[in-house]
């Protein structure tokens, strides 16, 4: 019979210790990690970014990844979007009682790998086992800090008139695998989520010194909200030509399907980009040049007027606007 | 890219679109009203960008034809009361979660209350859920038109064959050619031509719709959802207002036959016999609603939970009525977009994904 996470393991006692030592640490563990004191010892200087997020998500295995990978890249990527380099993720796992091991085991494992490929140590960590039913199987949360790399850090708030907004590829490939997963609902193979930690292909555009206005990655709520942000705290328009955003057949399928709009999809291994036109074609080379950013493409301009709102010209040529999601996006009747 | 998808492309393309909209100007020679019935309809024209491209002198309203939207403020009552009792499961289209009732209640905040609320994608999942809790009443909200009745008429059937007791259908399925009949036969409703339902007319093919052009000599277009297909309905519509004919045509060949779908007609004549059905801002039309005949009598919700749809006043100010009539535009209703907005809607109008306010609100530029 498969082993069970029992609530003994959140005792404080031998077999928490067990499972911190034994699966943790042999998986996350370094040198910070192992010292295993009550907090850990690190050395920084300059300017930090810290970011945290916590990772609830429905199923913990989905097409393309699972919930372990995804609270690295999460908040890797969030770090990332300052323009840092990120060197420390600290994780609290909130564990349902009944929780099948080798579950547990597969999502440790496959945040290892996650965090080695990121380039990022896991520091600190805490982990508690409620009762059955208190939660839904794993919540991760995830904090990192990083190092501030980019001159002028890109913020939400400067996109200028002018300036060219890039998508680094495939819009709502995370949203709709991760929807049609948790529904039992199969599309075409390559809808598979593109959850990856994007901060060696950022850093690439600020090591060749480009001026990057705003970095963004568009997770919940997807291209739609995300540039409605931006819009509303830089004062600007954005203005979207709907013939070049990129968003792959069986995603537009499976949104006509269910009725959803693929530009409120969560992505999760995606960059929005807004530099300068005088940088566009520089920092389209650079994230095509790495396998993330492969699809890379521009899909609009800021503009000065119609400031705080996104407008789409459709592949008609029509106009319409992209408003902020409201609440989240829900399969229609008919 | 698969072949479904390149067929769909196909009707989105742009150049066709063009040549489409230069026909349909050389044609037309009247100014052109015409209510597009299906909420689904609605969105593509707003969100293909096509409203913004048609010429000043054609004029789109949108009509009853958003399942959401004509749901009575009674009915979303009394399956807001249900959602209350012990024991009950609520299986439920999306849809219908931030469907405000009286007191601003939803679906959604009775959830969070603590009421069980279960998002289904068929009414076959419903199914499921009643085989996954024995101990527990699962009640599936039938809200739906033509479209959707056929599948819940299945699903009824499969779970009398398997004696399962325990999922119960809350019937408030609602027909389309009635609604479409009062709204011709009111004087306040004036449209010169019909886009009629692609995925209602799947079901019910196009022969309800005939009276609509030999008593009332109002054409309608049975059409697809792509900016192509709608563009061609227009086409058809101004050629036979010019040439002063009313026909009812079927534009979505690909998708629609004449004859609809037969067996899907005669399950949910099976299952369901036509009553009398209550619509929001409409009241109360004979024969254009589904109850449950004799023989699945065990199944409908509101006969064996012993419920009563009790009068429920419509919602203070909320003009969805007269949008679902063509009497306003959304924009025109005195809530639009102040106390009325998705964030806090007051009429489902203004919820539903396919919800004409909601269309107008999300979608147009000039409004904003």
């Amino acid at each position: 019979m498969a082993e069970k996470l029992l609530l003994d393991y959140g005792s404080g006692g031998k077999a928490s210790h067990r499972l911190v030592t034994d699966l943790f640490v042999a998986n996350l563990g370094n040198d910070i990690l192992g010292q295993l004191d009550d907090a850990a010892l690190i050395e920084l200087n300059g300017k930090v970014a810290v970011s945290t997020d916590s990772f609830t998500v429905d199923p913990i295995f989905f097409p393309g990844g699972d919930i372990g990978s995804l609270a690295v890249h999460g908040t890797v990527n969030d770090v990332a979007m300052l323009g840092a380099q990120p060197l420390y993720l600290t994780c609290g796992f909130i564990l349902e009682e009944g929780l099948d091991m080798d579950d547990l085991r597969r999502i440790v494992v496959s945040m290892g790998e996650a965090a080695q490929k990121a380039g990022v140590l896991v520091i600190a960590g805490d982990t508690k086992v409620v009762p059955r039913g208190a939660a839904d199987k794993v919540f991760i949360n995830t904090t990192g800090i990083g190092k501030i790399i980019a001159p002028i850090p890109p913020s939400g708030s400067r996109a200028q008139p002018g300036d060219v907004v890039i998508v680094s590829g495939y819009m709502g490939d995370h949203g709709l695998a991760v929807m049609g997963s948790r529904e039992g609902l199969t599309f075409d193979a390559s809808v598979q989520s593109d959850s990856a930690a994007l901060n060696h292909m950022v850093l690439s555009l600020f090591e060749a010194g480009l001026d990057i206005h705003v970095l963004r990655d568009p997770t919940r709520g997807g291209l739609g909200t995300t540039l409605n942000e931006i819009a509303t705290q830089s004062e600007v328009g954005i203005f979207l030509a709907e013939g070049d955003i990129p968003i792959r057949p069986a995603v537009a399928a499976g949104c006509s399907f269910l009725g959803l709009d693929p530009l409120y999809l969560a992505n999760e291994g995606k960059v929005i980009c807004i530099v300068a036109e005088k940088d566009a074609a520089k920092t389209l080379e650079i994230l095509k040049g790495n396998s993330l950013g492969q699809d890379a493409c521009i899909i609009g301009q800021v503009m000065s007027e119609q400031a705080g709102k996104v407008i789409l010209t459709t592949s008609l040529g029509g106009k319409r606007m992209v408003n902020m999601l409201e609440g989240e996006q829900l399969p229609r009747i008919c | 890219m698969d072949q479904t998808t390149q067929f769909s492309t196909a009707f989105q393309d742009p150049d066709l679109c063009r040549q489409l909209l230069r026909t349909l100007q050389s044609i037309q020679t009247s100014p052109l009203t015409f209510m597009e019935v299906c909420g689904t309809h609605t969105v593509a024209i707003f969100r293909s960008g096509l409203h913004s491209l048609l010429p000043d002198t054609i004029e789109h309203l949108s009509g009853p034809g958003c399942p959401v939207c004509v749901t009575h403020d009674s009915e979303v009552a009394a399956y807001l009361k249900l959602a209350e009792r012990d024991n009950v499961i609520i299986a439920t289209f999306g849809d219908l979660l931030r469907v405000p009732g009286p007191n601003g209640k939803t679906l959604k905040t009775a959830k969070a209350e603590g009421a069980r609320v279960e998002i289904v994608y068929s009414p076959f999942d419903a199914l499921t859920l009643a085989v996954d809790n024995p101990t527990e009443t699962v009640v599936f909200l039938g809200i739906g038109f033509e479209t959707t009745a056929p599948t819940v008429a299945a699903t009824v059937k499969t779970a009398q064959a398997r004696g399962i007791s325990n999922l119960l259908v809350m019937s408030f399925h609602k027909l389309v050619p009635p609604a479409l009949a009062a709204l011709v036969a009111d004087n306040k409703t004036s449209v010169d031509a019909f886009l009629l339902p692609g995925h209602v007319s799947t079901v019910i093919g196009l022969e309800p719709y005939r009276f609509l052009a030999s008593e009332y000599g109002v054409p309608g277009v049975v059409t697809g959802f792509e900016p192509a297909d709608i563009l061609q309905a227009l086409i058809y519509v101004a050629r036979m207002r010019a040439n002063g004919e009313a026909d009812i045509v079927n534009a979505y060949t690909r998708a629609v036959a004449s004859e609809g779908n037969p067996q899907a007609v005669a399950i949910m004549n099976e299952v369901f016999d036509h009553g009398p059905a209550l619509w929001r801002g409409i009241g109360g039309i004979d024969g254009s609603g589904l109850i449950f005949s004799n023989d699945y009598a065990e199944f409908d919700a509101l006969r064996a939970l012993d419920l009563t749809i009790e009068e429920t006043p419509p919602l203070k100010g909320c003009q969805c009525g007269d949008v679902l009539k063509g009497i306003i535009k959304p924009n025109q209703c005195r809530l639009f977009g102040t106390a009325c907005t998705p964030a806090k809607p007051v009429g489902p109008c203004m919820v539903s994904t396919e919800g004409s306010c909601a269309a107008y609100y999300k979608y147009r530029l000039e409004l904003s």
